[in-house]
């Protein structure tokens, strides 16, 4: 069930990065073509339509997961693994440079996310 | 990375916990809704706490996507996960609730997180594709 929703919303996360990527810098679409024209790139864009479905069945899936489990173990354990679970997305999808630095903001925050629950 | 875009980091860590306890604090004046009376619900987006807390949540989701067409996805999550910090904050300062050691851990990590990631670089340039490249030759 955990699986589930941090499979999902690393996919929604994903596909919403690649197609706001894919659009570019939206102060500069802004800029030449106004609010209306930026919101008209973002909608008319298909990846980002996959990640926003991606995110709906992540939501959904920890609506089920908390039907069954306490928040107390859904919420962090999916957070914590979410963080995880994009930085690899990041590297291996989005060729982002994941370096050191970042590697340890997602250790720090997995930690973290899971010691605030408590 | 300029002023202005840290600023829109600072509005994403900070918009979505303020919206959701906006929702929060609206259901709870509301009460407990019943299946027998949802639509109870479609009057609840009307008031005020529940309407400001969308408008949060939107804004949120809005200053998200602008960060991320300027920055790296590894990048902008930690400030998405500063939002718990803020969280526990509002229920120690607003809500009076008592915060733990371990929760204060938590918080100090999450935090140095943030700092760890804002001291690089924010995107990754990538090369054009070739063919775009060849086209754009074409045309001049």
């Amino acid at each position: 069930m955990i699986a589930s929703i941090v499979v999902a919303a690393t996919v929604g996360d994903v596909m919403i990065a690649s197609a706001m990527r894919q659009i570019g810098d939206l102060d500069e679409i802004k800029a030449e073509s106004g609010l209306l024209g930026a919101i008209r790139a973002v909608v008319t864009n298909t990846r980002f339509f996959f990640g926003v479905a991606a995110m709906a069945v992540s939501f959904f899936s920890l609506l089920f997961a908390l039907s069954h489990a306490d928040l107390s173990l859904v919420a962090p354990a999916s957070a914590s693994l979410t963080v995880v679970t994009n930085t690899l997305a990041g590297k291996l999808f989005l060729k982002e440079n994941v370096d050191k630095r970042r590697w340890l903001a997602a250790l720090c925050v997995c930690v973290g996310v899971v010691l605030l629950a408590r | 990375m300029t002023f202005r875009r840290y600023l829109v980091l600072g509005f994403v860590s900070v918009s979505a916990p303020l919206g959701d306890t906006f929702l929060d604090v609206g259901m709870k004046n509301i009460g407990p809704v019943s299946l027998a009376h949802f639509t109870t619900l479609f009057h609840a987006v009307c008031t005020p706490w529940v309407a400001s807390g969308i408008v949060l949540l939107i804004a949120f989701f809005a200053s998200y996507l602008t960060a991320l067409s300027w920055a790296d996805l590894t990048f902008v999550l930690p400030a998405t996960s500063f939002g718990n910090v803020i969280v526990a904050l509002l229920a120690r300062f607003w809500r009076h609730e008592q915060i733990s050691l371990s929760r204060w851990a938590g918080i100090f990590l999450i935090t140095a997180a943030v700092g760890f990631v804002t001291r690089g670089p924010s995107y990754t340039e990538h090369e054009k594709p070739v063919a775009v490249l060849d086209i754009e030759k074409v045309c001049q």
